[in-house]
């Protein structure tokens, strides 16, 4: 099946953030910030940026950058959230099976069977991926992006558009098939550079392998606060190309480290009927 | 809006002034994003640097309050480039449909005669009588010739026609004298003339977006007559892609602007009855204009149909001849005396109000000097106020710092229905009516506001009737029959458009109404919204409609007769030709129009000059109004300062606009203690007074509290970083935010002086889930010369830490 | 407006093209039909609704479960804004009768006093319409000073109107007129 990707234009992007509060409509994500009735004051740290990070229930942020350069201002709003990334650390890392490639190219999870060891986390080169754990359960839990593609809220799976996508007056996002989306951006990109942004470029076309979520970006990806290069760390290598063939058994001391938790969710999920495309995998 | 949302796609060039369309009408913003992958110009002028001027190809900052000296300056370049290049400019639109060729009364004398001022003032230079603030007219009016009928030159030469004195008045609006006023880098002033005066050429359209940035001041009226005299100019007006477009703020604030919940009209823009209309016909004959130009529509002559079939929509069979169809019912202000908003709260202020109804609307956080109003609402015997959520109205009696058992007025605070709870139709900023349906159930014993007027409008007939009172038969007279149960929306959706008694039916359109009582009619603007085919507003076609502009024209229903672009005669050339043959709006074919619902369906002015009209169909002369004599401070729109201002004005002598009143005298701050301009706006996250939005969690996360943005030369100077509270301070009271230091702000420099701006959003105060200190307690209680609406936008406050 | 399930996945389709600036770009290759694994836990929405905050005048479907909302989003059928929504219109769900700030009851503040009291909307509204009678009737001037008939009361003031419908402002606009109030006013000023 053909890969899907969402194309992300800055340059159409009015940071209006209905993206970012579609996805928490859609996905059930309730309000990151704290209030005064809850026992902790909301706060602006003196930005229109908000929340201050990435969470388990804000799987997107817009984030706003002010440059300046030869007298001119600009403010530039830059769409935080999974890559879904071909060479994805958080996959290879992921000790339970949770985090895997779904066959539109995404990086899907079965949050049933994660046992919020966070290695993801580190794992991401773009420090996407958060966890939590229920203060009272003791469960933890990684939550990200999922492209739209969590059972029972699978938008994909019904033929709609990703909630952050539908939502987005200026269609400053976009999502299609992979490579008709890169003919695209390479199009906007050319579009730039014919008006003089020489630093143009499309963003994701090869890093790790290709993202699922590329950008046009009129100046290089720093400006815009993305990884020039980005690598999943040697440490994640070794863990899927070495640890893992070697067998749980050598693995041994890292599974202590899961708990119970683990094995209990593994076991419930190996139970139930798997999604049939994952039997494909 | 002249226009629509769609229409601005087709633009050629977009000017976003006293605007923010990105933060405040966001997902419109697609048709902007449209226009600008199709090569269109986007120009943001604004104070700060926006969301919208992050999209701009061009932005410009310019001080809060000094946008006619920015557009005087850009209607300068214009007349200047006429004379050079009169072939980049529609000529024949200048001539045939604005009053630019029109002769003025030889008296008149402008402010370049006058240091600042027109002829015909009470008062002197910086009059603070306020009996002697305003001007005889009479020097400002048209030269008539023996018919009655305005004398024009079609050459434009005459001394003392409208382009030589607009030519002699904007001269002295210079690129230098503009930026020295505004602040404005000359080269970028200079670059924004050249690329929207390019819209200017025939087949070119340029649009100018404003919003309250424009209206929010002492000369709002006249910031945009200087955008229509520049969009006439230039060609814009009727056009694809053009207009001039205010894009309002509430989802309804059309609609109930069109139905005329203000003090000085009623439904459809009607005047309203003065002290002096001792009879209905007394009344309509000051109401209806004349014209004694065979070629001119003089809409407005259709005035007592309008007026009459509204008495009888409203009185029903107890509107009769005979008793001027219930003239007498309703009430008459008095000639002179103003009551609008801030009136309002001044009479309430002095004890003159007793009862408030308060619906929807939140004057503690929205209301300029809204620590004043609360104080006012606290002389009150009563309010009722009927709302989805407590609101800082409701609440004023236990505002920070004052005591509940102090306040003696009762509050009856009454839970509203929200949008998807309750069927009925909103007009949008496009005049654009649709209908809503019930989605979902409310909370509680929460009511929809229609069923709590109904209930009290039913209760009072009962106590009228069984009591009498004061012109009880106001009252008791009055046709209310909207069901038993539950009042039915649609009966009354149907009383708005009217009908026809001879038959019974509902009218086809407002050219069908009468004045001899045979018809009837709540609003004939709406007059054809809903006819025996139904409910317009709920129509949900999507054909794209004639030449492909978007005009969808059976998508929901627009006023006036479904009309999307207003005064679409002046798209046309005298042939009915249009301008733009890519983009025709209407179009003269095989004997007919073609295209949008035509502003009246003459011939073209060149086809048949025995049976054609003038374009501009609404004014009684039938020629746009580059020159507007019927304006407070002017017919032309002159360079003033803000009430309260850092630096002198250096146009002219005369400091402020001479025709505003002023409320409250002791209340002006003064640069030596209050240094800097300070504006309030709105953000993408909140709305208004705060009073939805600071109840939902998921915008709260994004905006959680109020804050000041500055520059970051004004936060060092202050010793101020970024994410600290400050407390900003005018005579009217003093806030304490979060500072936003940001390379958005820049201090302006005004002919070597420098001058720091500061903003604030209005949307918090002490009531809900996000509670903060309203920009309002800054703002001043002074308001438009001409329509009173409050300054917000440019006023001075200290800033310090806290 | 109510659509069936079927028109309106049909309808939604047409909205989906996004606006493609290079080269054609087909919306149903773009949505290729994915096996159904699960059913939806919420619908999308099948009654359409008007944005309640600027007048852009956009287009919502609301979902609702037993009166109860579980979705809303853009309305990709309307043509102002496609399907689209800001961060206030996409998070329209919590205007809901679930947040629990709404107001659910009628509540009075008597002078003085420091409390809100519950009260039934029978004794509210007759309350209120006797409020309105014994203000206006003990502050109307039938002639002004110069004897010109006026029929007006200074005495009561209303506010409000643009987050109401125009049925409800037209009937606001008859009554206050009826009443013989002068100072009448919205938001259009403010």
């Amino acid at each position: 099946m053909a890969e899907k990707a969402i194309l992300y234009d800055p340059t159409r992007c009015t940071a209006c953030r209905g993206c970012q509060a579609g996805c928490k409509q859609w996905n059930e994500n309730d309000e990151f910030i704290p209030t005064v009735e809850n026992g902790v004051d909301a706060t602006n740290w003196g930005s229109y940026e908000n929340p201050p990070d990435l969470a388990p229930n804000t799987w997107l942020k817009m984030e706003f950058r002010e440059v300046e350069a030869g007298g001119r201002v600009r403010w530039l709003f830059t769409r935080r959230a999974c890559m879904h990334c071909t060479d994805a650390g958080c996959v290879k890392v992921c000790p339970s099976g949770a985090l895997y490639h779904h066959e539109l190219g995404f990086v899907a999870y079965d949050k049933d069977i994660c046992t919020g060891c966070g290695y993801c986390v580190d794992a991401c080169p773009f420090n996407v991926p958060r966890t939590d754990r229920n203060l009272l359960t003791g469960v933890a839990k990684m939550d990200k992006c999922t492209l739209c593609t969590t059972p029972g809220l699978d938008r994909i799976a019904e033929g709609w558009l990703p909630a952050c996508v539908k939502t987005c007056p200026p269609k400053a996002l976009m999502y299609g098939n992979r490579d008709e989306l890169l003919a695209e951006g390479k199009a906007r990109v050319a579009a730039l550079q014919a008006k003089g942004w020489v630093n143009a470029n499309l963003y994701g076309e090869n890093e790790l392998d290709g993202l699922h979520v590329m950008y046009v970006l009129d100046d290089q990806p720093a400006v815009y606060g993305l990884p020039v290069a980005p690598q999943v760390s040697p440490t994640v290598v070794a863990w899927q190309d070495v640890i893992q063939p070697l067998g749980w058994a050598l693995g041994g001391l890292t599974l202590i480290g899961l708990g119970l938790n683990y094995i209990v969710a593994r076991e419930a999920k190996m139970a139930k009927e798997l999604p049939p495309q994952k039997e494909e995998k | 809006m002249t226009n629509h949302w769609n229409d601005i796609a087709n633009s050629d060039c977009m000017l976003a002034i006293g605007s923010n369309p990105a933060e405040n009408h966001p997902a419109a913003f697609g048709h902007i994003t449209e226009a600008k992958e199709k090569g269109a110009k986007l120009i943001s002028v604004d104070p700060r640097f926006t969301r919208t001027s992050a999209k701009a190809d061009i932005y410009c900052p310019l001080r809060s309050g000094t946008d006619i000296a920015f557009i005087g300056g850009m209607i300068k370049y214009v007349l200047d480039d006429i004379e050079r290049n009169p072939g980049n400019y529609n000529l024949t639109y200048i001539k045939e449909y604005t009053n630019a060729p029109y002769l003025i009364n030889t008296s008149y004398k402008g402010p370049a005669e006058l240091e600042g001022l027109f002829s015909g003032y009470v008062g002197s230079h910086n009059e603070t009588d306020g009996g002697k603030r305003k001007y005889d007219t009479a020097s400002w009016q048209f030269q008539l010739d023996q018919n009655g009928i305005p004398k024009r030159d079609m050459s434009l030469k005459s001394k003392n026609c409208v382009f030589q004195l607009m030519k002699q008045h904007f001269a002295r609006y210079t690129p230098e004298k503009v930026s020295q006023i505004t602040g404005a880098p000359v080269d970028t002033f200079r670059e924004i003339c050249r690329t929207f005066a390019a819209t200017g050429q025939v087949g070119k359209a340029g649009t100018i977006m404003y919003a309250m940035g424009t209206t929010q001041h002492t000369y709002g009226a006249q910031n945009i007559r200087s955008y229509c005299i520049l969009q006439l100019l230039l060609g814009n007006i009727g056009v694809a892609g053009g207009g001039i477009n205010a894009m309002r703020g509430e989802s309804n604030v059309q609609g109930s602007t069109d139905h005329c919940l203000l003090f000085h009209i009623l439904p459809g823009y009607l005047k309203v009855p003065v002290n002096t209309d001792s009879s209905l016909d007394t009344y309509l004959k000051r109401a209806t204009p004349t014209s004694n130009d065979p070629k001119s529509a003089n809409w407005w002559q259709h005035t007592p149909k309008y007026v009459v079939s509204l008495l009888k929509a409203w009185y029903g069979n107890s509107a009769t001849r005979s008793n001027q169809f219930g003239f007498h019912y309703l009430p008459k202000i008095e000639v002179g005396k103003n009551y609008s908003h801030i009136a309002l709260f001044e009479a309430m202020d002095a004890g003159v109000i007793k009862g408030l109804m308060v619906w929807g609307q939140n004057p503690a956080v929205g209301g300029p000097n809204a620590e004043l109003e609360c104080r006012a609402m606290g002389k009150l015997d009563w309010m009722v106020a009927a709302d989805m959520w407590h609101t800082e109205t409701a609440n004023f009696w236990r505002r920070p710092g004052v005591k509940a058992a102090d306040i003696k007025t009762e509050v009856f605070l009454l839970p509203a229905l929200c949008s998807f709870e309750k069927e009925g139709s909103v007009t949008n900023s496009g005049r654009l009516s649709q209908w809503r349906y019930k989605c979902a159930d409310g909370p509680g014993n929460a009511m929809d506001d229609l069923w709590m007027m109904d209930w009290l409008a039913r209760k009072l007939k009962a106590l009228y009737a069984s009591e009498g009172g004061p012109n009880a038969e106001a009252i008791t007279n009055l046709d209310w029959n909207y069901g038993a149960g539950h009042p039915d929306v649609h009966a009354v959706a149907k009383e708005i458009n009217g009908y026809d008694l001879t038959t019974g039916e509902l009218l086809p359109s407002f050219g069908k109404l009468k004045d001899d009582g045979t018809t009837t009619s709540g609003n004939w603007l709406y007059c054809a919204s809903y006819t025996e085919e139904g409910n317009m507003a709920a129509r949900r076609d999507l054909t794209p409609g004639p030449f492909n502009i978007g005009l969808f024209p059976k998508f929901a229903w627009c006023w006036p007769v479904n009309r999307r672009i207003i005064y679409n005669r002046a798209s046309v050339d005298l042939n009915g030709i249009p301008w733009d043959k890519e983009q025709p709006v209407i179009w003269w074919q095989d004997g007919k129009w073609v295209g949008d619902v035509p502003d009246g369906g003459w011939p073209p002015m060149a086809v048949d000059p025995e049976n054609t009209k003038y374009p501009f169909i609404m004014k009684p002369e039938g020629h746009a109004r580059v020159f507007g004599p019927g304006m407070a401070e002017g017919p032309l729109p002159e360079h003033y300062e803000p009430w309260e201002s850092p630096i002198q004005n250096p146009m002219s002598k005369q400091h402020n606009n001479p025709a505003f009143k002023i409320w409250r005298p002791e209340e002006q701050g003064t640069p030596d203690k209050y240094p800097y301009v300070c504006t309030t706006y709105r953000l993408c996250e909140h709305w208004q007074g705060g009073q939805m939005t600071r109840n939902m969690p998921w915008v709260i996360e994004m905006m959680p509290e109020p804050f000041v943005e500055m520059s970051e030369e004004l936060a060092a100077e202050k010793g101020i970083a970024n994410g600290e509270k400050v407390i900003v301070e005018s005579t009217r009271g003093k806030v304490t935010v979060k500072a936003i230091v940001t390379k958005r702000f820049k201090p302006f420099q005004l002919n070597g002086t420098r001058v720091h701006q500061v903003g604030l959003p209005w949307h918090w105060g002490f009531v809900g889930l996000s509670t903060g200190d309203s920009a309002n307690s800054l703002t001043p209680h002074v308001g438009d010369a001409n329509t009173m609406i409050p300054e917000y936008k440019a006023f001075l406050v200290n800033i310090r830490k806290a | 407006m109510e659509l069936s399930r079927r028109e309106f996945l049909k309808a939604s389709g047409m909205g989906m093209g996004g606006v493609f600036l290079f080269g054609m770009f087909d919306p149903e290759l773009a949505q290729a039909q994915v096996p159904r694994l699960l059913p939806l836990k919420k619908k999308i929405g099948e009654k359409s609704t008007i944005c309640p905050y600027d007048a852009s005048g956009c287009g919502f479907l609301v979902a609702a479960v037993n009166g109860k909302v579980v979705n809303i989003e853009g309305d990709p059928d309307h043509p102002i804004n496609r399907g689209g929504a800001c961060a206030k219109g996409a998070s329209m769900r919590q205007l809901s009768a679930d947040n629990p700030w709404r107001l659910s009851k009628v509540l009075y503040r008597a002078p003085g006093g420091n409390q809100w009291q519950e009260k039934s909307w029978e004794w509210a509204l007759n309350e209120i319409a006797r409020r309105i009678k014994d203000t206006r009737d003990a502050n109307f001037t039938e002639r002004n000073d110069t004897g010109q008939l006026v029929n007006r009361t200074e005495a009561i003031a209303n506010l409000g109107g643009s987050a109401l419908d125009n049925e409800e402002c037209y009937l606001l606009a008859k009554l206050t007129r009826a009443l013989g109030v002068v100072y009448l006013e919205h938001h259009a000023r403010i």
